[in-house]
């Protein structure tokens, strides 16, 4: 039994920025559940398109009565596989994501398809789609309940989390400093307690990001951080 | 990392990036990252096909996190590029 979920939505950037954002949107401050993400394969094909596979590492929080069920051993981590295809020429971005491993208790499947528009520039198309189904005997329709309502909860932080990484590339200068800890023993006190501190630094220039700049310079001695 | 109270921030310490699946990787990826993004913004989506700058910091990336990824048993091998996608109708 496999549940099926479908959303559309447009996002208020062009489709350059959102493709470039899309590389840049961890860490953010509502994906504390990503620990680690890594580049695992890249291609430019002949048709100058970009193929490439990101491996990522997400903590699995499982509600209380589904903890229960299995083996306190079990694995914490999640990892994922994300592939995509980037079409500068028709300007889409497809992604592929999924559950490498837990996949007998859960498996997430979702498709997205960022694309942009000849006439609307200053506007991407999202389309996303979701299956999810689980293989535990007696127990699949809660879970898949559950990860219904999770990938839902985690879509909405995955918007935040691209449109924090966007409005990064635009430039917004924040005087905000915040560390984020990323130790893999602290992430369930890190959950509990919400400890969210984050390292930014960036600058405002006008709107326009700086071609010749490197998206990580921050200025020197600007005692603007408290 | 940059702490509250620093005042002598130099234009490579604000850098806030994700950690590799392995931990002696991060710095490499770190590299790699900074040297994709650049390359993606400025030539591979204006359409300049003048070649790749970051194919040495690649390779040395890979060369640990391949090797991580070894060590951990991450069964990441052999799975197609869009493996489950092949079953799905066109969007």
């Amino acid at each position: 039994m496999v549940k099926y979920f479908c959303s559309s939505t447009d996002i208020r950037s062009t489709w350059d920025h959102v493709v470039s954002a899309f590389w840049q949107r961890y860490p953010n401050p509502f994906s504390t559940h990503v620990l680690t993400e890594d580049v695992v394969y890249r291609e430019v094909t002949a048709d100058h398109r970009l193929l490439s596979r990101r491996l990522l590492m997400k903590t699995n929080r499982l509600p209380r009565w589904a903890e229960r069920l299995f083996p306190s051993g079990m694995s914490r981590s999640v990892y994922i596989i994300e592939d995509s295809i980037v079409d500068p020429v028709n300007k889409s971005l497809t992604t592929y994501t999924w559950n490498l491993n837990h996949t007998t208790l859960m498996s997430v499947e979702e498709r997205c398809v960022f694309q942009g528009s000849v006439e609307h520039p200053a506007t991407t198309q999202l389309k996303r789609e979701a299956w999810i189904s689980s293989s535990i005997y007696g127990f699949s329709k809660p879970i898949q309940e559950f990860g219904l309502a999770r990938f839902k909860s985690n879509q909405v932080k995955a918007m935040k989390g691209l449109e924090y990484a966007l409005s990064n590339l635009q430039g917004m200068y924040t005087s905000c400093v915040f560390q984020l800890k990323q130790g893999r023993e602290q992430e369930e006190k890190q959950r509990k307690t919400k400890q969210l501190i984050f390292n930014c630094c960036h600058f405002w220039k006008g709107g326009k990001l700086k071609q010749e700049m490197e998206l990580s310079f921050c200025p020197r001695n600007t005692g603007l951080l408290s | 990392m940059i702490r509250a109270g620093d005042t002598n921030v130099g234009s490579r310490d604000c850098f806030y990036s994700m950690n590799s699946v392995g931990e002696a990787c991060t710095e490499l990826k770190r590299e790699y990252d900074t040297c994709f993004n650049r390359w993606f913004a400025e030539k591979f989506l204006k359409g300049d096909r003048s070649g790749d700058p970051c194919t040495e910091s690649f390779r040395k990336y890979q060369r640990c996190v391949q090797a991580a990824i070894k060590e951990k048993e991450i069964p990441i091998d052999g799975v197609d590029f869009m493996g489950p996608n092949k079953d799905k109708p066109e969007s």
